[in-house]
């Protein structure tokens, strides 16, 4: 019998793919999630545009808030902790969450290193803005991969950014001889065996998937077609005029992302969407996606 | 040339799409009803069950699989399984009813207590060893007389089979393990990609 391998944390991510993820802080907004068709749940104490509105040190949730949660969903429960701090992680470990984002949303615990994700016996989810990232995060042993996007915005123009980005990265090493690739890891500060492995799959080795600024149903068709392979939906829902309705849209939208008549089925007569943010109107020392290397 | 439909609407679609591809048999991820006219079996794959009793609901996929059924072979893996079941005790499924058993949702356990167990697998007097692997896996709790159980690991069955249709707990997917998809989907090979197996015993 093995447990918590490598394969068994690939495997998971595996089972969520095609769906939609879903930012919830509170039991009542994990349950409209889940009857909405989410394939899973993210545990946090504020969903990120209020992160980004309060200001202050953002920390992992209270584990009474993630049990609360665990109890009333039947759908895979996961939780954030700050980048670096393993201290969370264990205790993340501790309640069976059933992934760990590492996530860039919380205030960063330590600069220099993320954390060493091999020794927890929970799949880890962390976020890249281009292949070289993602590949530092699997070598530590992330499970999964998503977008950074810019969090809190509403706005999915970073999404798209980082999305072409990893995929241009992997279609160049396809074409790549031996000798280019070893010099493509020290450019790009990647592993050398998983840039042969990108450069044999043309994909990476765990799912992708697309998150941070994901706002309506066309936003999650868009992230699927240039290659995501599930989405996160973080304030696009429960800071929407009508949470329940747009959730519901979200996960049609995704399951049918190649089907143009579907998605604009899914997107009609919904109240309004979050606002948003401009990038013009976040200042560069605040885009939480600067956060981690 | 035969096509095998995989249903993809959330899960680990692609997988049952490589294995099949694998075995030389072409396949299309049937995303809406009318997909189901263009094959002539179709795989239930792993995913949350949840998701997809609703996204079946709302798209009246119930009746057509059920119809589908009655004529060709359906595999169901993990929350196929569940969708497959007569009963699941659980309000938040509507299942299509396509075995005589009973399923409880993740059993097992979370994440955390998934796993890979070697089990054996009983098929026309031969016992061929193979991997299993259950993420957070539904139990087979019942099931009815005219149910076949092919596996049982930890004193509960694994994968049972009724008339034309196979519901397993576990991914055989994931490990390549190709004998389910060859029952149902190749009836005439019968060699079960006897090189894999090997290698997945050894």
């Amino acid at each position: 019998m093995t447990k918590n391998t490598f394969d068994l944390k690939v495997g998971l991510a595996e089972m969520l793919k095609g769906g939609v993820i879903m930012d919830v802080t509170n039991t009542e907004q994990a349950k409209i999630a889940e009857s909405a068709g989410a394939c899973a749940v993210m545990a946090l104490e504020r969903i990120p545009s209020d992160i980004r509105e309060d200001g202050g040190i953002a920390r992992m949730s209270d584990p009474q808030m993630i049990i609360d949660i665990q109890k009333n969903v039947s759908i895979p429960v996961m939780a954030k902790c700050r980048i670096g701090h393993f201290a969370e992680s264990q205790i993340l470990e501790t309640l069976e969450v059933d992934f760990i984002d590492e996530s860039e949303v919380l205030t960063p615990a330590d600069e220099h290193n993320h954390i060493w994700k091999h020794d927890s016996k929970i799949p880890f989810v962390c976020g890249a803005r281009n292949l070289g990232e993602a590949l530092r995060r699997i070598g530590e042993g992330a499970a999964m991969i998503r977008t950074k996007g810019e969090a809190g915005s509403g706005n999915i123009v970073e999404a798209v950014r980082h999305m072409r980005t990893i995929q241009g990265e992997m279609k160049r090493l396809t074409i790549l001889s031996n000798e280019e690739l070893m010099a493509e890891a020290k450019e790009m500060g990647a592993p050398f065996p998983l840039v042969e492995t990108v450069a044999k799959l043309g994909k990476l080795p765990v799912p992708n998937f697309a998150a941070g600024g994901i706002a309506t149903p066309a936003d999650a068709s868009l992230m699927m077609q240039l290659g995501a392979e599930s989405v996160f939906v973080g304030s696009g829902i429960f800071k929407s005029d009508d949470p329940e309705t747009r959730a519901k849209a979200v996960v049609k939208a995704t399951t049918h992302y190649q089907d143009a008549k579907k998605v604009a089925e899914a997107s009609t007569g919904l109240k309004s969407a979050m606002k948003g943010l401009d990038m013009s109107e976040i200042p560069e020392g605040e885009r939480l996606q600067e956060r981690g290397w | 040339m035969k096509k095998i439909g995989v249903l993809a609407l959330q899960g680990d679609f692609e997988k049952h799409h490589q294995l099949l591809a694998e075995l030389g048999l072409e396949s299309i991820s049937v995303r809406t009803q009318d997909c189901l006219e263009r094959v002539e079996g179709l795989v239930i794959p792993g995913g949350e069950s949840t998701t997809l009793s609703i996204l079946m609901e709302s798209d009246n996929f119930v009746s057509s699989i059920q119809s589908f059924g009655k004529t060709y072979p359906i595999l169901g893996t993990c929350a196929g399984l569940i969708m497959m079941a007569k009963s699941v005790l659980d309000q938040r499924i509507n299942p299509l009813g396509l075995l005589d058993i009973q399923v409880n949702r993740n059993a097992y356990g979370r994440q955390i207590q998934s796993s890979t167990e070697l089990i054996q697998m009983h098929w026309k007097d031969t016992i061929h060893a193979i991997p299993a692997t259950m993420i957070r896996a539904p139990k087979i709790e019942k099931v009815g007389d005219d149910v076949k159980i092919l596996a049982e690991w930890n004193g509960a069955p694994v994968a049972v089979m009724e008339g034309h249709h196979i519901g397993i707990n576990f991914h055989p997917e994931l490990n390549k393990v190709s004998l389910f998809h060859e029952i149902l989907f190749q009836p005439k090979s019968q060699n079960f990609h006897k090189a894999i197996q090997e290698k997945n015993v050894s």
